[in-house]
């Protein structure tokens, strides 16, 4: 499907810029140009589907549908998935939070939200089949899912409701609303001048970090030697995969850059399953979205939602690298 | 005069809308007043799930992406 693309970056590089197929340089442009435009198109196509999926199944819909319906433990599995397809927006959780609350869904359910839309996003998937292909993609998108529904599983088992803040205690106590979503009466011709819009907004908001982060990966790719980190990480020390995670949980990176850096270690020899648990420690939690969440829970539940999602990625990251 | 509120807790999307919503009113010359609202309480009152949210005279126009410029002047009229 990219041969063609290949052989543009191929002919750009060798012949119009001249430069040797066997120099570092030269193969770390080519690697720049092919990667570069490859990502922007898959950003494209997979942005633009998870935006027509969206128009449809907009996430007010989800949450009437778990308010009015009993559907006896499948709701963490709806949750979990709605909160893959929906786009996220880290000042979005807190609202989401609020509202699905107020609608009186569980709070594990709301977790299961909370914890997949951050880890499964549209750009993440974009990238991921872009630089490891669609199998490495779709363990990723599947464990995420899993991952939020086990984790919403197991924080409803716990009594959390104290540990909300006052006000979405209050909030709790009072009546619940009924969902007011009205359903647009839109033809698909009428929704997709926004529904592209919206795609190319996505796009244009990540292009630089895309830009970015295949750079830092193409002169990581032509500099550094062959299976370098293999010698120090890819024998399956069984404490790479924790050290990793742990290490990315503060970390604050978009998906869009982070990926193409982490392609570069795995090609130069850190297990897949390792690297994946990173970037899901990475873009699943950060500080920032801890800071936002701080209107809504206390610290101690924050702490909580954290630990239990960490302990879980770590978990999926020793499975992986049984798995692949 | 119309009332145009932005709501949004000030992420990147929200401050883009926020500065879509200024310009709309400045190119459109028409009174109007632009009201950023980062108060969650005060957002949670429109039932939101999503942000940014665009409210043109307590009416959700637009919900979870940035509204653009030509769209925000077209609610202006």
């Amino acid at each position: 499907m990219f041969d063609g693309l290949q052989h543009f970056s191929d002919w750009l590089i060798y012949s119009v810029f001249s430069l040797g197929a066997d120099s570092h340089l030269g193969t770390a442009l080519n690697f720049f140009v092919y990667d570069t435009i490859k990502i922007l198109i898959l950003l494209f196509v997979i942005v633009f589907i998870m935006g027509i999926v969206n128009e449809y199944f907009p996430v007010e819909r989800l949450k009437n549908y778990l308010h009015r319906n009993k559907l006896y433990g499948l709701e963490y599995l709806f949750a979990s998935v709605f909160g893959a397809i929906t786009p996220f927006c880290s000042c979005s959780s807190v609202p989401l939070f609020i509202g699905f609350v107020q609608g009186g869904i569980p709070l594990g359910v709301t977790f299961a939200f909370l914890i997949t839309s951050p880890l499964v996003n549209e750009v993440a998937i974009a990238i991921f089949i872009g630089m490891f292909g669609l199998k490495a993609t779709l363990i990723y998108v599947l464990s995420g899912i899993i991952l939020g529904m086990l984790g919403g599983w197991i924080l409803d088992k716990f009594n959390l409701t104290p540990l909300l803040s006052d006000w979405v205690k209050s909030i709790l106590d009072s009546k619940t609303q009924p969902g007011t979503f009205e359903e647009e009466q839109k033809s698909f011709r009428e929704r997709l001048p926004d529904i592209t819009r919206g795609a190319w907004d996505i796009v244009k908001g990540v292009l630089l970090y895309v830009i970015i982060g295949i750079g830092i990966g193409a002169a990581m790719h032509g500099f550094v030697p062959e299976n370098f980190f293999g010698q120090y990480l890819g024998g399956g020390q069984w404490w790479t995969v924790p050290l990793a995670v742990i290490l990315a949980v503060p970390m604050y990176a978009n998906a869009a850059g982070i990926v193409p850096v982490i392609q570069v270690f795995v090609a130069k020899g850190v297990p897949l399953g390792t690297a994946i648990a990173f970037m899901m420690g990475t873009i699943g939690l950060s500080i920032p979205e801890a800071t936002l969440l701080k209107k809504v829970m206390t610290m101690k539940l924050i702490g909580i939602y954290f630990g239990v999602v960490t302990v879980f990625i770590i978990i999926s990251g020793f499975i992986f690298n049984l798995l692949l | 005069m119309r009332q145009i509120k932005v709501l949004g807790p000030g992420c990147p999307k929200c401050k883009t809308t926020y500065k879509n919503a200024l310009e709309a009113v400045e190119q459109s010359g028409l009174p109007a007043e632009v009201t950023k609202v980062e108060d969650i309480e005060e957002m949670m009152k429109y039932n939101v799930l999503t942000t940014p949210v665009l409210v043109v005279d307590e009416d959700i126009k637009i919900k979870g992406r940035v509204a653009s410029v030509s769209e925000i002047a077209n609610y202006l009229r």
